[in-house]
């Protein structure tokens, strides 16, 4: 099993990347789905996190099967 | 279904003539309806803006529309509501969004219609991108209710 780590709008474009399926085993937090994806930068402070489809900060912890997601402030209406 | 996400332009007008047939929500006990409904403009940050594309995140937007409606619903004893949400490529003057509420008194109308709207502007997961005559850019933050 794994995690699912998706990404949306500009930060999707940003990174190049629209969907991960990361080993659940190297992953335990939030915070290590953004890492698994995106080595090279910490994750920006304005930058929403959901996870399992409801909004969550970067320290909660993640399980196998979870689904993380990581995208910009919203713009809809 | 209190949710709608809708991938083609919508009258909003219509949908509400035909929830209210199909939900009876015409009925005795509704004193007030209130609505509000979003159009593309053509212009935004004082560039003109030819059209507009809508992502949103399918299962969570959903989700969190019907909670958020449904804990504002109960807070001020709504009867009924209903929120249509555009997404996809539109153009301007076409209906983004259409959020109605329905409650014995005007109060509640008003006062639910309003915060349905502003949770959605401020945490539900839609994102605009626009479509200028130079290119393309994201838009960052929705303004201020």
């Amino acid at each position: 099993m794994a995690v699912t780590i998706r990404f949306f709008a500009g930060l999707k474009e940003q990174l190049g990347v629209e969907r991960r399926e990361v080993d659940a085993a190297v992953i335990k937090t939030v915070s290590d789905a953004w890492r698994a994806v995106v080595a090279h930068e910490e994750l920006p402070d304005n930058i929403l996190i959901a996870l399992n489809l409801e909004y969550a900060t970067a320290d909660r912890a993640v399980r196998d099967g979870d689904e993380v997601a990581f995208f910009p402030p919203v713009t809809g209406g | 279904m209190k949710v709608r996400i809708v991938e083609d332009s919508f009258d909003p007008w219509t949908v509400l003539a035909e929830y209210e047939a199909e939900h009876s929500a015409a009925g005795g006990n509704i004193g007030a309806t209130a609505t509000f409904v979003g159009t593309m403009r053509d212009f935004n940050e004082g560039v003109a803006v030819n059209s507009m594309t809508l992502e949103y995140y399918p299962g969570m937007t959903e989700k969190h529309l019907q909670q958020i409606g449904a804990a504002i619903a109960q807070l001020h004893s709504l009867v009924d509501w209903l929120i249509v949400h555009r997404v996809g490529r539109m153009q301007p003057g076409e209906p983004i969004v259409l959020v109605a509420a329905w409650s014995a008194h005007r109060v509640e109308a008003f006062a639910a219609c309003r915060e349905i709207m502003e949770d959605l502007k401020a945490h539900a997961p839609f994102w605009k991108k626009e479509q200028l005559t130079d290119g393309e850019r994201w838009v960052e933050h929705n303004t201020p209710g």
